[in-house]
Protein backbone atom coordinates (compact mmCIF):
# COMPACT_ATOMS: atom_id res chain seq x y z
CA UNK A 1 0.00 0.00 0.00
CA UNK A 2 3.23 2.44 1.39
CA UNK A 3 4.58 1.49 -2.47
CA UNK A 4 1.64 2.33 -4.29
CA UNK A 5 0.91 5.67 -2.50
CA UNK A 6 4.85 6.59 -3.21
CA UNK A 7 4.60 5.25 -6.68
CA UNK A 8 1.64 7.78 -7.47
CA UNK A 9 2.98 10.72 -5.84
CA UNK A 10 6.57 10.21 -7.73
CA UNK A 11 4.39 9.87 -10.69
CA UNK A 12 3.23 13.08 -9.87
CA UNK A 13 6.32 14.81 -9.44
CA UNK A 14 8.03 13.31 -12.59
CA UNK A 15 4.62 14.93 -14.31
CA UNK A 16 5.29 18.34 -12.56
CA UNK A 17 8.91 17.73 -14.07
CA UNK A 18 7.94 17.00 -17.52
CA UNK A 19 4.98 19.69 -17.66
CA UNK A 20 7.38 22.63 -18.64
CA UNK A 21 8.77 20.56 -21.51
CA UNK A 22 5.06 19.43 -22.55
CA UNK A 23 4.03 22.96 -22.56
CA UNK A 24 6.65 24.12 -24.56
CA UNK A 25 6.53 21.55 -27.60
CA UNK A 26 2.55 21.81 -27.27
CA UNK A 27 2.62 25.69 -27.76
CA UNK A 28 5.08 25.89 -30.32
CA UNK A 29 3.65 23.07 -32.25
CA UNK A 30 0.12 24.52 -32.42
CA UNK A 31 0.75 28.07 -32.82
CA UNK A 32 4.33 28.04 -34.58
CA UNK A 33 4.52 24.65 -36.60
CA UNK A 34 0.95 24.06 -36.60
CA UNK A 35 1.22 20.62 -38.22
CA UNK A 36 0.30 17.58 -37.09
CA UNK A 37 3.16 15.13 -35.52
CA UNK A 38 3.73 12.57 -38.35
CA UNK A 39 3.18 9.13 -36.16
CA UNK A 40 1.74 11.33 -32.70
CA UNK A 41 0.11 8.19 -31.70
CA UNK A 42 3.60 6.40 -31.51
CA UNK A 43 5.18 9.72 -30.06
CA UNK A 44 2.72 9.57 -26.96
CA UNK A 45 2.82 5.96 -26.44
CA UNK A 46 7.09 6.89 -25.78
CA UNK A 47 6.38 10.07 -23.97
CA UNK A 48 4.09 8.12 -21.64
CA UNK A 49 7.03 5.27 -21.43
CA UNK A 50 8.86 7.85 -20.28
CA UNK A 51 7.45 9.24 -17.69
CA UNK A 52 6.27 6.04 -16.29
CA UNK A 53 9.58 4.59 -16.27
CA UNK A 54 10.85 7.40 -15.04
CA UNK A 55 8.65 7.22 -12.11
CA UNK A 56 9.35 3.48 -11.34
CA UNK A 57 13.15 3.91 -12.10
CA UNK A 58 12.90 6.58 -9.25
CA UNK A 59 10.91 4.77 -6.82
CA UNK A 60 12.91 1.76 -7.17
CA UNK A 61 16.44 3.46 -6.26
CA UNK A 62 14.66 5.39 -3.32
CA UNK A 63 13.69 1.72 -2.15
CA UNK A 64 17.00 0.10 -3.00
CA UNK A 65 19.61 1.79 -3.66
CA UNK A 66 19.40 5.63 -1.87
CA UNK A 67 18.87 4.46 2.06
CA UNK A 68 22.37 2.58 2.18
CA UNK A 69 24.17 4.60 -0.65
CA UNK A 70 23.46 7.42 1.44
CA UNK A 71 24.26 5.60 4.88
CA UNK A 72 27.42 4.49 3.49
CA UNK A 73 28.98 7.41 2.47
CA UNK A 74 28.39 9.00 5.76
CA UNK A 75 30.05 6.15 7.28
CA UNK A 76 33.09 6.20 5.65
CA UNK A 77 33.80 9.26 6.52
CA UNK A 78 33.46 8.40 10.56
CA UNK A 79 36.60 8.74 12.64
CA UNK A 80 35.73 5.73 14.25
CA UNK A 81 36.05 3.83 11.19
CA UNK A 82 39.13 5.46 9.37
CA UNK A 83 41.06 4.73 12.02
CA UNK A 84 39.69 2.00 13.57
CA UNK A 85 39.85 0.81 17.30
CA UNK A 86 42.69 3.35 18.27
CA UNK A 87 40.48 6.38 17.43
CA UNK A 88 40.41 7.96 20.37
CA UNK A 89 43.97 8.32 20.97
CA UNK A 90 44.30 9.42 16.97
CA UNK A 91 41.79 11.95 17.06
CA UNK A 92 44.19 14.43 18.62
CA UNK A 93 46.11 14.76 15.86
CA UNK A 94 44.37 15.41 12.28
CA UNK A 95 43.93 12.57 9.89
CA UNK A 96 46.60 11.45 7.23
CA UNK A 97 44.76 11.70 4.10
CA UNK A 98 45.81 8.15 3.00
CA UNK A 99 44.33 6.67 5.83
CA UNK A 100 40.89 7.21 3.99
CA UNK A 101 41.62 4.32 1.48
CA UNK A 102 38.22 3.29 1.92
CA UNK A 103 36.75 6.60 1.20
CA UNK A 104 38.73 6.93 -2.31
CA UNK A 105 38.00 2.69 -3.41
CA UNK A 106 34.10 3.65 -2.31
CA UNK A 107 33.98 6.96 -4.22
CA UNK A 108 35.41 5.26 -7.33
CA UNK A 109 33.45 2.40 -7.14
CA UNK A 110 30.15 4.63 -6.74
CA UNK A 111 31.09 7.20 -9.08
CA UNK A 112 31.67 4.25 -11.87
CA UNK A 113 28.70 2.29 -11.62
CA UNK A 114 26.64 5.25 -10.94
CA UNK A 115 27.29 6.74 -14.41
CA UNK A 116 27.22 2.76 -15.77
CA UNK A 117 23.09 2.91 -14.77
CA UNK A 118 22.55 6.47 -15.23
CA UNK A 119 19.63 7.07 -18.33
CA UNK A 120 20.92 10.14 -19.67
CA UNK A 121 24.53 8.65 -20.96
CA UNK A 122 22.63 5.65 -22.21
CA UNK A 123 20.31 7.87 -24.28
CA UNK A 124 22.98 9.93 -25.27
CA UNK A 125 25.16 6.99 -25.79
CA UNK A 126 22.43 5.39 -28.24
CA UNK A 127 22.38 8.58 -30.38
CA UNK A 128 26.31 8.63 -30.65
CA UNK A 129 26.08 4.89 -32.02
CA UNK A 130 22.83 5.65 -34.54
CA UNK A 131 24.99 8.59 -35.93
CA UNK A 132 28.28 7.42 -36.12
CA UNK A 133 27.00 4.73 -38.17
CA UNK A 134 27.63 1.88 -35.43
CA UNK A 135 31.19 2.57 -35.10
CA UNK A 136 30.70 4.50 -32.30
CA UNK A 137 29.80 1.14 -30.07
CA UNK A 138 27.75 1.96 -26.44
CA UNK A 139 29.30 0.27 -23.94
CA UNK A 140 32.83 1.50 -24.63
CA UNK A 141 31.76 4.74 -24.24
CA UNK A 142 29.74 4.46 -21.18
CA UNK A 143 32.40 2.85 -19.87
CA UNK A 144 34.92 5.38 -20.85
CA UNK A 145 32.88 8.11 -19.21
CA UNK A 146 32.12 6.12 -16.40
CA UNK A 147 35.83 5.95 -15.76
CA UNK A 148 36.15 9.51 -15.60
CA UNK A 149 33.05 10.22 -13.37
CA UNK A 150 34.99 7.23 -11.01
CA UNK A 151 38.08 9.81 -11.22
CA UNK A 152 36.26 12.61 -10.63
CA UNK A 153 34.33 11.76 -7.77
CA UNK A 154 37.75 10.08 -6.04
CA UNK A 155 39.37 13.20 -6.44
CA UNK A 156 36.18 15.49 -5.04
CA UNK A 157 36.53 13.13 -2.15
CA UNK A 158 40.69 13.25 -1.90
CA UNK A 159 40.09 17.46 -2.18
CA UNK A 160 37.21 17.43 0.71
CA UNK A 161 40.06 15.80 3.15
CA UNK A 162 42.77 17.60 2.43
CA UNK A 163 41.27 20.81 2.32
CA UNK A 164 42.73 21.84 -1.43
CA UNK A 165 41.28 24.51 -2.99
CA UNK A 166 38.77 23.72 -5.92
CA UNK A 167 39.81 25.84 -7.99
CA UNK A 168 43.42 24.26 -8.09
CA UNK A 169 41.08 21.36 -9.09
CA UNK A 170 39.08 22.96 -12.25
CA UNK A 171 41.74 25.17 -13.64
CA UNK A 172 44.49 22.13 -13.98
CA UNK A 173 41.34 20.33 -15.34
CA UNK A 174 40.32 23.02 -18.04
CA UNK A 175 43.98 23.62 -19.15
CA UNK A 176 44.10 19.57 -19.69
CA UNK A 177 41.03 19.79 -21.77
CA UNK A 178 42.37 22.08 -23.75
CA UNK A 179 45.42 20.66 -24.53
CA UNK A 180 43.79 17.59 -25.45
CA UNK A 181 41.57 19.33 -27.44
CA UNK A 182 44.13 19.88 -29.69
CA UNK A 183 45.58 16.34 -30.67
CA UNK A 184 42.18 14.68 -30.06
CA UNK A 185 40.68 13.21 -33.19
CA UNK A 186 38.06 16.19 -34.38
CA UNK A 187 34.69 13.84 -34.49
CA UNK A 188 34.92 13.18 -30.97
CA UNK A 189 35.31 16.72 -29.96
CA UNK A 190 31.65 17.32 -29.23
CA UNK A 191 30.95 14.29 -27.99
CA UNK A 192 33.53 14.31 -25.44
CA UNK A 193 32.47 17.85 -23.82
CA UNK A 194 28.75 16.43 -23.66
CA UNK A 195 29.75 13.53 -22.02
CA UNK A 196 30.55 15.86 -18.68
CA UNK A 197 27.49 16.92 -18.49
CA UNK A 198 25.56 13.63 -19.12
CA UNK A 199 27.24 12.05 -16.59
CA UNK A 200 25.51 14.07 -13.49
CA UNK A 201 21.63 13.36 -13.44
CA UNK A 202 19.37 11.17 -11.44
CA UNK A 203 21.16 8.58 -9.85
CA UNK A 204 24.88 10.33 -9.37
CA UNK A 205 24.03 13.72 -8.07
CA UNK A 206 22.22 12.09 -4.83
CA UNK A 207 24.98 10.22 -3.79
CA UNK A 208 27.44 12.15 -5.08
CA UNK A 209 26.36 15.20 -3.05
CA UNK A 210 25.72 12.57 0.06
CA UNK A 211 29.14 11.67 -0.22
CA UNK A 212 30.04 15.20 -0.29
CA UNK A 213 28.28 16.80 2.61
CA UNK A 214 29.50 13.22 5.04
CA UNK A 215 32.78 14.10 4.84
CA UNK A 216 32.64 17.64 5.23
CA UNK A 217 30.59 16.86 8.37
CA UNK A 218 33.13 14.54 10.08
CA UNK A 219 36.03 15.89 9.02
CA UNK A 220 37.51 18.48 11.55
CA UNK A 221 37.70 22.11 9.99
CA UNK A 222 35.13 21.42 7.28
CA UNK A 223 32.00 23.61 7.25
CA UNK A 224 29.43 21.30 5.20
CA UNK A 225 28.13 24.01 3.85
CA UNK A 226 31.11 25.39 2.02
CA UNK A 227 32.73 22.37 1.45
CA UNK A 228 30.21 20.40 -0.10
CA UNK A 229 29.98 22.22 -3.05
CA UNK A 230 32.09 21.09 -5.97
CA UNK A 231 31.54 17.32 -5.99
CA UNK A 232 29.45 17.65 -9.49
CA UNK A 233 31.73 19.79 -10.95
CA UNK A 234 34.64 17.31 -10.43
CA UNK A 235 32.78 14.63 -11.91
CA UNK A 236 31.43 16.76 -14.66
CA UNK A 237 35.10 17.41 -16.03
CA UNK A 238 37.26 14.03 -15.93
CA UNK A 239 34.40 12.30 -18.28
CA UNK A 240 35.73 14.60 -21.37
CA UNK A 241 39.45 13.99 -20.30
CA UNK A 242 38.60 9.82 -20.45
CA UNK A 243 36.39 10.36 -23.88
CA UNK A 244 38.93 12.30 -25.07
CA UNK A 245 42.05 10.07 -24.22
CA UNK A 246 39.99 6.92 -25.60
CA UNK A 247 39.87 8.55 -29.20
CA UNK A 248 43.40 9.45 -28.66
CA UNK A 249 44.47 6.54 -27.96
CA UNK A 250 41.95 4.38 -30.53
CA UNK A 251 43.79 6.78 -33.36
CA UNK A 252 46.99 5.75 -31.91
CA UNK A 253 46.42 2.08 -31.96
CA UNK A 254 44.88 2.29 -35.73
CA UNK A 255 47.97 4.23 -37.16
CA UNK A 256 50.27 1.67 -35.43
CA UNK A 257 49.17 -1.26 -36.58
CA UNK A 258 48.45 0.07 -39.92
CA UNK A 259 52.26 1.08 -40.16
CA UNK A 260 53.10 -2.50 -39.44
CA UNK A 261 51.00 -3.63 -41.54
CA UNK A 262 52.42 -1.50 -44.39
CA UNK A 263 55.73 -2.45 -43.40
CA UNK A 264 54.95 -6.47 -43.50
CA UNK A 265 53.79 -5.41 -47.04
CA UNK A 266 56.54 -3.76 -48.28
CA UNK B 1 18.86 30.11 -42.69
CA UNK B 2 20.89 27.56 -44.77
CA UNK B 3 20.05 24.97 -46.79
CA UNK B 4 17.33 22.28 -46.01
CA UNK B 5 17.46 18.35 -46.38
CA UNK B 6 15.96 15.84 -44.45
CA UNK B 7 18.80 13.13 -43.60
CA UNK B 8 17.17 12.04 -40.53
CA UNK B 9 17.36 8.61 -39.54
CA UNK B 10 13.82 6.89 -38.84
CA UNK B 11 13.33 4.90 -36.02
CA UNK B 12 10.81 1.69 -36.63
CA UNK B 13 7.88 1.97 -34.85
CA UNK B 14 6.83 0.91 -31.50
CA UNK B 15 4.94 -2.10 -32.37
CA UNK B 16 7.22 -3.18 -35.43
CA UNK B 17 10.14 -3.38 -32.41
CA UNK B 18 8.00 -5.13 -30.33
CA UNK B 19 6.98 -7.60 -33.18
CA UNK B 20 3.36 -7.22 -32.67
CA UNK B 21 2.90 -6.07 -36.22
CA UNK B 22 6.07 -7.02 -38.13
CA UNK B 23 4.35 -7.98 -41.36
CA UNK B 24 1.47 -6.09 -43.17
CA UNK B 25 0.31 -8.78 -44.63
CA UNK B 26 0.24 -10.47 -40.78
CA UNK B 27 -2.64 -10.87 -39.25
CA UNK B 28 -1.82 -12.40 -36.02
CA UNK B 29 1.10 -10.48 -33.60
CA UNK B 30 3.85 -12.79 -33.51
CA UNK B 31 3.63 -12.61 -29.34
CA UNK B 32 6.56 -14.71 -29.63
CA UNK B 33 9.27 -12.00 -30.82
CA UNK B 34 7.24 -9.14 -28.57
CA UNK B 35 8.22 -11.48 -25.65
CA UNK B 36 11.79 -12.16 -26.33
CA UNK B 37 12.04 -8.83 -27.05
CA UNK B 38 10.83 -7.42 -23.81
CA UNK B 39 13.07 -9.99 -22.26
CA UNK B 40 16.46 -8.79 -23.88
CA UNK B 41 14.98 -5.39 -23.10
CA UNK B 42 14.53 -5.96 -19.13
CA UNK B 43 17.96 -8.35 -19.56
CA UNK B 44 20.12 -5.10 -20.93
CA UNK B 45 18.86 -2.90 -17.81
CA UNK B 46 19.75 -5.52 -15.36
CA UNK B 47 23.07 -5.92 -16.53
CA UNK B 48 23.26 -1.77 -16.79
CA UNK B 49 22.50 -1.88 -13.05
CA UNK B 50 24.74 -5.07 -12.08
CA UNK B 51 27.84 -3.00 -11.00
CA UNK B 52 26.24 -0.60 -8.60
CA UNK B 53 23.87 -3.30 -6.81
CA UNK B 54 28.05 -5.17 -6.39
CA UNK B 55 28.90 -2.22 -5.38
CA UNK B 56 26.98 -1.64 -2.34
CA UNK B 57 26.42 -5.03 -1.76
CA UNK B 58 30.27 -5.69 -1.09
CA UNK B 59 30.36 -2.56 0.82
CA UNK B 60 27.71 -3.59 3.37
CA UNK B 61 28.78 -7.09 3.20
CA UNK B 62 32.39 -6.89 3.12
CA UNK B 63 33.67 -3.44 4.55
CA UNK B 64 31.02 -2.63 7.23
CA UNK B 65 30.52 -6.42 7.89
CA UNK B 66 27.05 -5.98 7.92
CA UNK B 67 24.03 -8.09 6.88
CA UNK B 68 21.35 -6.96 3.98
CA UNK B 69 18.58 -5.89 5.86
CA UNK B 70 14.98 -5.35 4.39
CA UNK B 71 15.82 -7.92 1.72
CA UNK B 72 12.25 -7.70 0.21
CA UNK B 73 12.24 -4.13 -0.15
CA UNK B 74 15.92 -4.05 -1.96
CA UNK B 75 14.53 -6.80 -4.20
CA UNK B 76 11.01 -4.68 -4.97
CA UNK B 77 13.70 -1.99 -5.56
CA UNK B 78 15.56 -3.69 -7.78
CA UNK B 79 12.77 -4.82 -9.88
CA UNK B 80 11.15 -1.35 -10.23
CA UNK B 81 14.62 0.18 -11.15
CA UNK B 82 15.11 -2.58 -13.66
CA UNK B 83 11.46 -2.29 -15.03
CA UNK B 84 11.71 1.54 -15.09
CA UNK B 85 14.74 1.98 -17.03
CA UNK B 86 13.72 -0.67 -19.71
CA UNK B 87 10.25 1.44 -20.00
CA UNK B 88 12.51 4.95 -20.36
CA UNK B 89 14.80 3.43 -22.85
CA UNK B 90 11.82 2.28 -24.88
CA UNK B 91 10.00 5.62 -24.10
CA UNK B 92 13.31 7.76 -25.61
CA UNK B 93 13.43 5.39 -28.68
CA UNK B 94 10.14 5.49 -29.95
CA UNK B 95 9.03 8.93 -28.40
CA UNK B 96 11.42 11.41 -27.19
CA UNK B 97 13.87 10.96 -30.22
CA UNK B 98 11.65 11.08 -32.52
CA UNK B 99 9.33 14.31 -31.43
CA UNK B 100 13.28 16.31 -30.99
CA UNK B 101 14.71 15.19 -34.67
CA UNK B 102 10.68 16.17 -36.43
CA UNK B 103 10.75 19.23 -34.02
CA UNK B 104 14.08 20.55 -35.52
CA UNK B 105 13.47 19.43 -39.20
CA UNK B 106 10.18 21.36 -39.13
CA UNK B 107 11.59 23.96 -37.80
CA UNK B 108 14.63 24.16 -40.59
CA UNK B 109 11.79 23.50 -42.98
CA UNK B 110 10.15 26.70 -42.00
CA UNK B 111 12.69 28.81 -41.63
CA UNK B 112 12.05 31.45 -39.53
CA UNK B 113 15.27 31.95 -37.53
CA UNK B 114 13.43 34.33 -34.62
CA UNK B 115 11.15 31.28 -33.83
CA UNK B 116 13.74 28.48 -33.41
CA UNK B 117 15.72 30.97 -31.49
CA UNK B 118 12.71 31.32 -28.85
CA UNK B 119 12.20 27.35 -28.94
CA UNK B 120 15.56 26.71 -27.92
CA UNK B 121 15.26 29.59 -25.04
CA UNK B 122 12.06 28.64 -24.03
CA UNK B 123 13.00 24.58 -23.90
CA UNK B 124 16.52 25.55 -21.57
CA UNK B 125 14.84 28.16 -19.22
CA UNK B 126 11.57 25.99 -18.88
CA UNK B 127 13.25 22.57 -17.80
CA UNK B 128 15.99 24.47 -16.07
CA UNK B 129 13.51 26.68 -13.63
CA UNK B 130 11.55 23.54 -12.06
CA UNK B 131 14.85 21.38 -12.00
CA UNK B 132 14.94 19.41 -8.59
CA UNK B 133 18.21 19.18 -8.47
CA UNK B 134 18.84 22.63 -9.60
CA UNK B 135 16.36 24.01 -6.33
CA UNK B 136 18.05 21.66 -4.12
CA UNK B 137 21.33 23.33 -4.97
CA UNK B 138 19.94 26.85 -5.23
CA UNK B 139 18.76 26.21 -1.26
CA UNK B 140 21.98 25.22 -0.33
CA UNK B 141 23.61 28.14 -2.10
CA UNK B 142 21.22 30.66 -0.47
CA UNK B 143 21.62 29.36 2.95
CA UNK B 144 26.04 29.60 2.53
CA UNK B 145 25.34 33.36 1.53
CA UNK B 146 23.01 34.00 4.31
CA UNK B 147 25.51 32.34 6.76
CA UNK B 148 26.86 35.08 8.45
CA UNK B 149 23.86 37.82 8.52
CA UNK B 150 21.74 38.68 11.48
CA UNK B 151 18.78 35.59 12.13
CA UNK B 152 16.01 38.14 11.08
CA UNK B 153 17.29 38.84 7.49
CA UNK B 154 18.15 35.39 6.98
CA UNK B 155 15.53 33.92 5.96
CA UNK B 156 14.16 36.57 3.60
CA UNK B 157 17.38 37.14 1.66
CA UNK B 158 18.18 33.32 1.55
CA UNK B 159 14.65 33.13 -0.30
CA UNK B 160 15.36 36.10 -2.77
CA UNK B 161 19.02 34.87 -3.43
CA UNK B 162 17.84 31.26 -4.23
CA UNK B 163 15.48 32.28 -6.52
CA UNK B 164 17.71 35.22 -8.08
CA UNK B 165 19.97 32.43 -8.64
CA UNK B 166 17.55 29.77 -10.09
CA UNK B 167 16.54 32.38 -12.37
CA UNK B 168 20.25 32.93 -13.27
CA UNK B 169 20.72 29.43 -14.20
CA UNK B 170 17.72 28.81 -16.26
CA UNK B 171 18.27 31.74 -18.12
CA UNK B 172 22.00 30.84 -19.10
CA UNK B 173 20.64 27.21 -19.95
CA UNK B 174 18.64 29.47 -22.13
CA UNK B 175 21.16 31.09 -23.22
CA UNK B 176 23.11 28.04 -24.48
CA UNK B 177 20.42 26.24 -26.48
CA UNK B 178 20.12 29.81 -28.05
CA UNK B 179 23.87 29.71 -28.39
CA UNK B 180 24.44 25.84 -29.76
CA UNK B 181 21.65 26.16 -32.18
CA UNK B 182 23.23 29.38 -33.79
CA UNK B 183 26.49 27.11 -33.77
CA UNK B 184 25.12 24.48 -35.56
CA UNK B 185 23.16 26.37 -38.25
CA UNK B 186 26.39 28.88 -38.87
CA UNK B 187 28.70 25.16 -38.51
CA UNK B 188 30.97 26.74 -36.13
CA UNK B 189 33.56 24.36 -34.57
CA UNK B 190 32.12 24.03 -31.13
CA UNK B 191 35.75 23.50 -29.41
CA UNK B 192 36.51 27.37 -30.26
CA UNK B 193 33.41 28.41 -27.81
CA UNK B 194 34.58 25.87 -24.73
CA UNK B 195 38.02 26.98 -25.05
CA UNK B 196 37.02 30.35 -25.01
CA UNK B 197 34.43 29.77 -22.31
CA UNK B 198 37.33 28.10 -20.21
CA UNK B 199 39.35 30.50 -20.34
CA UNK B 200 36.66 33.18 -19.54
CA UNK B 201 35.84 31.10 -16.30
CA UNK B 202 39.73 31.62 -15.52
CA UNK B 203 38.95 35.10 -15.66
CA UNK B 204 36.15 35.69 -13.71
CA UNK B 205 36.89 33.32 -10.76
CA UNK B 206 39.41 35.41 -8.85
CA UNK B 207 37.16 38.45 -9.40
CA UNK B 208 33.84 36.46 -8.05
CA UNK B 209 33.52 36.09 -4.29
CA UNK B 210 34.68 32.73 -2.69
CA UNK B 211 31.66 31.63 -1.17
CA UNK B 212 30.19 31.94 -5.19
CA UNK B 213 33.28 30.20 -6.99
CA UNK B 214 32.11 26.26 -5.97
CA UNK B 215 28.40 26.96 -6.52
CA UNK B 216 28.88 28.35 -10.12
CA UNK B 217 30.84 25.30 -11.14
CA UNK B 218 28.70 22.36 -9.56
CA UNK B 219 25.81 24.67 -11.18
CA UNK B 220 26.87 23.25 -15.44
CA UNK B 221 26.38 19.94 -13.79
CA UNK B 222 23.08 20.26 -12.02
CA UNK B 223 20.95 21.74 -15.22
CA UNK B 224 20.97 18.51 -17.43
CA UNK B 225 18.55 16.18 -16.35
CA UNK B 226 17.52 12.66 -17.38
CA UNK B 227 14.29 13.95 -19.93
CA UNK B 228 16.37 17.49 -21.23
CA UNK B 229 19.55 15.44 -22.06
CA UNK B 230 17.86 12.93 -24.81
CA UNK B 231 15.51 15.80 -26.23
CA UNK B 232 18.39 18.48 -26.40
CA UNK B 233 20.32 15.59 -28.29
CA UNK B 234 17.69 15.20 -30.84
CA UNK B 235 17.14 18.73 -31.69
CA UNK B 236 21.15 19.24 -32.35
CA UNK B 237 21.22 16.05 -34.12
CA UNK B 238 17.87 16.62 -35.67
CA UNK B 239 19.17 20.13 -36.86
CA UNK B 240 22.32 19.09 -37.93
CA UNK B 241 21.20 16.05 -40.34
CA UNK B 242 18.44 18.83 -41.64
CA UNK B 243 20.66 21.32 -42.25
CA UNK B 244 23.18 20.19 -46.01
CA UNK B 245 26.82 19.92 -45.22
CA UNK B 246 26.82 19.30 -41.30
CA UNK B 247 27.69 16.82 -39.48
CA UNK B 248 25.60 15.01 -37.18
CA UNK B 249 28.56 14.20 -35.11
CA UNK B 250 30.45 17.05 -35.47
CA UNK B 251 27.84 19.29 -35.46
CA UNK B 252 24.76 17.84 -33.41
CA UNK B 253 26.19 17.10 -30.18
CA UNK B 254 27.29 19.99 -28.24
CA UNK B 255 24.01 21.62 -27.10
CA UNK B 256 24.81 19.51 -23.59
CA UNK B 257 28.08 21.12 -23.67
CA UNK B 258 26.93 24.44 -23.72
CA UNK B 259 24.95 23.80 -21.29
CA UNK B 260 27.27 22.67 -18.42
CA UNK B 261 29.39 25.78 -19.15
CA UNK B 262 27.68 28.72 -19.88
CA UNK B 263 25.37 28.77 -16.46
CA UNK B 264 28.99 28.90 -14.65
CA UNK B 265 30.21 32.32 -16.30
CA UNK B 266 26.42 33.32 -15.41
CA UNK B 267 27.10 32.43 -11.82
CA UNK B 268 30.28 34.05 -11.72
CA UNK B 269 29.01 36.90 -13.01
CA UNK B 270 25.63 37.32 -10.56
CA UNK B 271 28.63 36.64 -7.62
CA UNK B 272 30.21 39.68 -8.61
CA UNK B 273 26.87 41.89 -9.36
CA UNK B 274 24.98 40.53 -6.36
CA UNK B 275 27.47 41.73 -3.83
Amino acid sequence: MILLEQLFWTFLSTLRDVAPILLVIGFFQAVVLRQRISNWRQVAVGVGCVILGLTAFLVGLELALFPLGNAMAEQLADPRFVLGSDAENLMAAPTPWYRFYWTYIFAFAIGFSATIAEPALLAVAIKAHEVSGGTLKVWPLRAVVALGAGIGVTLGTFRIVTGIPLTYFIFAGYILIIIQTLFAPKQIVPLAYDSGGVTTSTITVPLVAAMGLGLATQIPGRSPLAEGFGMIALTVLFPMMTVMGYAQIAAWWQSRTRNKKAELDS
Amino acid sequence: MPPVEDLRYNPPSWSVILGLRAYEAMDMPDFGKAFEEVRRRLWNSLRDLFPIIAVVAFFQVVVFQQPLQNFGQILIGIVLVAVGLTLFVFGLEVGLFPLGEEMAYAFAKKSVLSWLVLFAFALGFGTTFAEPALIAVAGKAGELAAAEMDPLAQEEYQRDYSFALRATVATAVGSALVLGVFRILLGLPLHLIIVAGYILVMLLTPWAPPSIVAVAYDSGGVTTSTITVPLTTALGVGLASSIRGRSPLLDGFGLIALASLIPILFVLVFGIVWT
